[in-house]
């Protein structure tokens, strides 16, 4: 069986033109499928940066609320009400919104602005420079170093801005573990100055942030949340859920799926048919072959190592171009909403299986309706 | 009194259907023995290819029976029929067929590798049958850069090189010049052929008659003479 192999890999890779355009096809068609697929991940992590980034184990909102930067704001109550409930460690507020800086040089710019509750400062950044106490001074701010930090024309500690006529200061600099969505710089500070400093409606906390005693006691304390009329998720569930809002309500998974199916369908055009000709070319020499006395099964594993062969090397250059293009982009882009997952490798793969199995099919239906009689008269 | 290699019973085969139906071969019957080198003859769509292809176990009779060396080849399965032509039968075809992307001596080892052999012992072999026909200094080229007589040795390498007992060659002189055409007849019966061997040769080629044993001639489907070479020159 190797050397019926060997055949096949040498009648495949020996044609150079076909070969190439065949990997080229796979390639090209992985590429875009792992290269959208990447970039919705991308978007997805970015949408739930501020729950990846805060960390806490459980999340008590607004039951309408469908994606973190769309918080509902609660009453006070929530966060003692839920202090209260048997299997809750702790459970602090935290402030998230927006704002609009007037910077030192007169212009406005929009930031995202997190306040972390004053007493732990649960889900602080990790800083690269200061001192987190430093968040307490007058007017303190954290600022995260990612690609938007420019926008605030290069901030130091030191560097002061107005936010709604209350003096800010830059106190630290940090970083966090994934990037926002929204292209806007991110400045973290406490919960009290957060609410003193933004203007907001009577209600003031975004999320209660809560630390179960045990992992067994989170469904009782989401069954207890569930009836003060609010909802208890998880890290992930928050996620999970946010992700669900961004591909099925948004529109952006529908568009991401057809882009995806296009180059599926772009792939398999191109594979399939240079796969089909390539056959076409050496019909009449598989026909030889089953007269010399090769047999059915073995010109079908011929053409399935082939086809095979093809597609999973394709892959590998698709998986590759496209990580190396990403790679490339963060580079430049430190704020480029990409990420290859798992997920992403597994459906290209699929697709990539799918392509190999219809290229074989077409080909091997080819083969198997030659007769050798066909190859006598010509 | 030399064995009979292969001996054909009243094949009959139709093709087509209705009004179209035509009979490409009439009760054909006839026995060629180990030695010799037999000539099937004939205009074109005289039913010699249709009666090769019978013989030779790649297209089924409507009825009658082949015979070779005393196994009826028609009473085996697919698979069997296919290792039956693997090692007892050798194809040379009119357009040699050899494959251009592979070396010319891994297209001689092919009924080899068919044979589950291992490869570099396929290709030493092959090597060896590349020598006998004097090619072995063409080995590692493709065939398409040999010319048409030095691709029609190599397909005769690559009939012979399982050692079967029955070659086949499907009009051998068609792309060749006179001169080439006969010396490839000539080395077949020089070298080709011995005493456990028979050559079956499709030919409408009368220059290269002179190398026949005996030569059958067809006519619309019909065996009309089977007479030996003295006879037809």
């Amino acid at each position: 069986m190797k050397g019926i192999l060997k055949i096949a890999f040498k009648l495949l890779v020996n044609d150079k033109g076909k070969f190439a355009a065949l990997l080229m096809g796979i390639t090209f068609a992985v590429f875009l499928m792992v290269m959208m697929t990447s970039i919705f991940s991308g978007v997805l992590r970015s949408a739930s940066s501020v729950v990846i980034n805060i960390g806490a184990k459980i999340w008590v909102m607004d039951p309408a609320v469908t994606t973190v930067a769309n918080s509902i704001p609660m009453p006070d109550f929530v966060q003692h009400a839920v202090r209260s409930i048997n299997g809750v460690k702790f459970a602090v507020p935290l402030y998230s919104g927006s704002a609009t800086l007037r910077l030192a040089n007169g212009a406005y710019q929009s930031v995202s602005i997190l306040g972390l509750d004053d007493t732990s400062l649960l889900g602080r950044p990790e800083l690269l420079e200061g001192n987190i106490t430093d968040i307490f001074a007058e007017n303190g701010f954290l600022v995260i170093k990612d690609s938007e930090i420019n926008k605030l024309n290069n901030p130091h500690i030191g560097t002061t801005f107005e936010l709604n006529e209350h003096r800010g200061v830059i106190v630290g600099i940090a970083k966090v573990a994934a990037n926002g969505l929204f292209g806007m710089p991110t400045l973290y500070t406490t919960y009290n100055r957060a609410i003193q400093y933004i203007p907001s409606a009577r209600f003031t906390t975004s999320y209660v942030l809560v630390e179960p005693k045990s992992v067994e006691l989170v469904q009782h304390i989401k069954d207890e949340v569930k009836k003060m009329g609010y909802v208890a998720v998880t890290n992930e569930e928050f996620r999970e859920n946010i992700s669900t809002y961004y591909k099925y309500k948004t529109g952006l998974g529908t568009n991401i799926l057809i882009m995806t199916l296009i180059s599926f369908i772009v792939g398999l055009s191109i594979s399939g048919q240079t796969f089909y000709t390539f056959i076409l070319e050496n019909l009449d020499k598989f026909g030889a072959l089953k007269a010399i006395g090769a047999k059915s099964r073995e010109l079908i594993i011929m053409i399935v190592f082939q086809a095979g062969f093809t597609a999973l090397t394709g892959y590998g250059l698709g998986v590759g171009l496209c990580t190396l293009m990403i790679g490339l982009a963060k580079m430049r882009l430190p704020n480029y909403a990409s990420v290859v997952t798992f997920g992403n490798l597994g459906i290209a793969f699929m697709m990539v299986l799918i392509i190999a199995i219809f290229s074989s099919l077409i080909g091997v239906r080819k083969v198997l309706k030659i007769e050798p009689f066909d190859v006598f008269r010509g | 009194m030399a064995k009979t290699a292969i001996s054909a019973h009243q094949l009959v085969k139709w093709f087509g259907e209705g009004d179209a139906r035509t009979n490409a071969v009439k009760a054909a019957s006839f026995e060629a023995n180990f030695g010799e080198i037999f000539y099937l003859v004939g205009p074109s769509g005289s039913g010699k290819t249709t009666l090769l292809s019978m013989i030779s176990g790649i297209l089924k009779p409507d009825s009658g029976s082949v015979t070779i060396d005393s196994t009826a080849i028609w009473t085996l399965s697919k698979d069997e029929l296919a290792d039956f032509r693997l090692n007892r039968i050798g194809f040379v075809f009119q357009d040699y067929h050899l494959f251009p992307r592979l070396t010319t001596v891994e297209n001689v080892a092919i009924p080899l590798i068919l044979k589950q052999r291992d490869w570099d012992e396929a290709i030493q072999e092959a090597l060896r049958y590349l020598e006998i026909v004097g090619l072995k200094d063409r080995a590692q080229l493709p065939p398409f850069k040999l010319s048409g007589g030095e691709q029609q040795r190599v397909a005769i390498a690559r009939a012979i090189v399982s050692q079967p007992d029955i070659l086949i060659f499907d009009e051998p002189t068609a792309s060749l010049d006179g001169d080439t055409g006969k010396k490839i007849m000539s080395f077949i019966k020089d070298e080709i052929l011995n005493e456990n061997r028979c050559v079956l040769v499709v030919t409408h080629d009368s220059r290269i008659f002179e190398y026949a044993d005996k030569i059958m001639k067809m006519e619309d489907g019909a065996v009309t003479t089977i007479e030996n070479k003295s006879e037809v020159k």
